[in-house]
C-alpha cells in the first residue's frame, strides 16, 4: 500500500462533496457528469446550456490547476488506443442506460439513500474490479 | 419553457461549481488512471485511497442534502429537480455492468475523463469521443 494517499484522498473527495452540495443548494440539481454531459448531446434538450457551462467549469478548473501549479495533472494511462475506445464507448452506454455514473449515483444517489443507486455503485464497482482482476491477473495483458 | 438554472447567477453558481468538482477530482487523483486500478486491483499492490475520496464526499453529501431537501425549493430556481424513479429495473442493472466493465478497462469514469481534456493527452480524447458516441448510440438505438 506505499501509494495510499489518505489526506489529498479524503481532501480532494469533500471538494468534490462540497461541488455536489452547492449544486442541489443552489440549483436544485445532482451532479452526476454522465447526465450533465450526455444531456448536451444530440438531440439538444432545452437545457443544455446550464450543462456546456458546467462541463466548461470542470475544463477550466482543469487548465486552471495546470497553469496555477506550473505542474502537468499526475496521468498515468496503460491503455492501447482500441482499449480506450472500447472502454469509453461502454462507460457512454452504460452510464445512460444504468441512469449515472460514479457522481450521480456515488455521490449525490448514496447521500440521498436512493436504493437505485446503492444497487448500481455495487454493481459497478464490483464489475469494475472483476474486469481488472482479469486484465491483471487471468490474462496479463497491457496492464 | 424557460430554465431557471439558465440565469446569469445561476450560471456563475454552475460554473464555479464545475471549476470546484474538477479540483476535487486533480487533488484527490481520481482522474490519474493509474490510481484508481491501483483501488480496483485488490488483489494486486491494493491502494485503498479512492475509498477515501468517496468517505470524504458523503461525509460532506450526506448531512447536507438531508438539511438542504427540506427546503421547499433551491436558492436560485422554484423546485428541485430529482430523480424520481425508485424501481430496480433490468436497464439500471445493466447499464451498471457495462459502465464498471469499461471503468475497469480504462480507469476512467466521466467526470475525470472530460477534466482530463485539457491535458490533450491522446488516449483521453480517444475514450471522451467513443463515450460520447457511445452515449448517442444509447439515445438513438437503445433507447427506441
Amino acid at each position: 500500500m506505499e501509494n495510499f494517499t489518505p489526506y489529498s484522498a479524503l481532501f480532494g473527495g469533500a471538494l468534490i462533496g462540497l461541488a455536489a452540495t452547492l449544486m442541489l443548494l443552489i440549483n436544485g440539481r445532482i451532479t452526476g457528469i454522465s447526465g450533465i454531459f450526455g444531456g448536451m448531446l444530440l438531440p439538444v434538450k432545452t437545457d443544455a446550456l446550464w450543462r456546456g457551462v458546467f462541463i466548461g467549469g470542470l475544463l477550466t478548473g482543469g487548465a486552471g490547476y495546470m497553469l496555477m501549479s506550473g505542474t502537468p495533472i499526475d496521468l498515468q494511462t496503460q491503455t492501447t488506443p482500441l482499449m480506450s475506445i472500447m472502454a469509453g464507448f461502454l462507460v457512454g452506454i452504460g452510464t445512460r442506460m444504468g441512469s449515472g455514473c460514479t457522481s450521480g449515483h456515488g455521490i449525490c444517489g448514496i447521500a440521498r439513500a436512493s436504493k437505485r443507486s446503492f444497487v448500481s455503485t455495487g454493481v459497478f464497482m464490483f464489475t469494475a474490479i472483476v474486469t481488472v482482476f482479469l486484465i491483471r491477473h487471468v490474462l496479463g495483458g497491457a496492464q | 419553457m424557460i430554465n431557471r438554472a439558465d440565469k446569469p447567477l445561476a450560471l456563475v453558481s454552475v460554473f464555479f461549481c464545475g471549476v470546484l468538482f474538477a479540483l476535487g477530482l486533480i487533488i484527490s487523483a481520481m482522474v490519474n488512471p493509474a490510481k484508481v486500478i491501483g483501488f480496483l486491483d485488490l488483489f494486486g499492490d491494493w491502494d485503498p485511497s479512492l475509498a477515501l475520496v468517496m468517505a470524504g464526499g458523503l461525509a460532506v453529501t450526506t448531512p447536507a442534502f438531508r438539511l438542504i431537501l427540506k427546503r421547499d425549493k433551491p436558492l436560485l430556481d422554484s423546485s428541485f429537480s430529482l430523480p424520481t424513479r425508485k424501481d430496480i429495473d433490468p436497464r439500471l442493472i445493466g447499464g451498471a455492468v457495462l459502465f464498471g466493465i469499461g471503468w475497469g478497462i480504462a480507469g476512467l469514469c466521466p467526470g475525470p475523463a472530460i477534466t482530463l481534456l485539457v491535458t490533450f493527452d491522446g488516449s483521453i480524447w480517444l475514450f471522451v469521443l467513443a463515450m460520447a458516441g457511445g452515449m448517442v448510440f444509447h439515445r438513438k438505438i437503445l433507447e427506441n
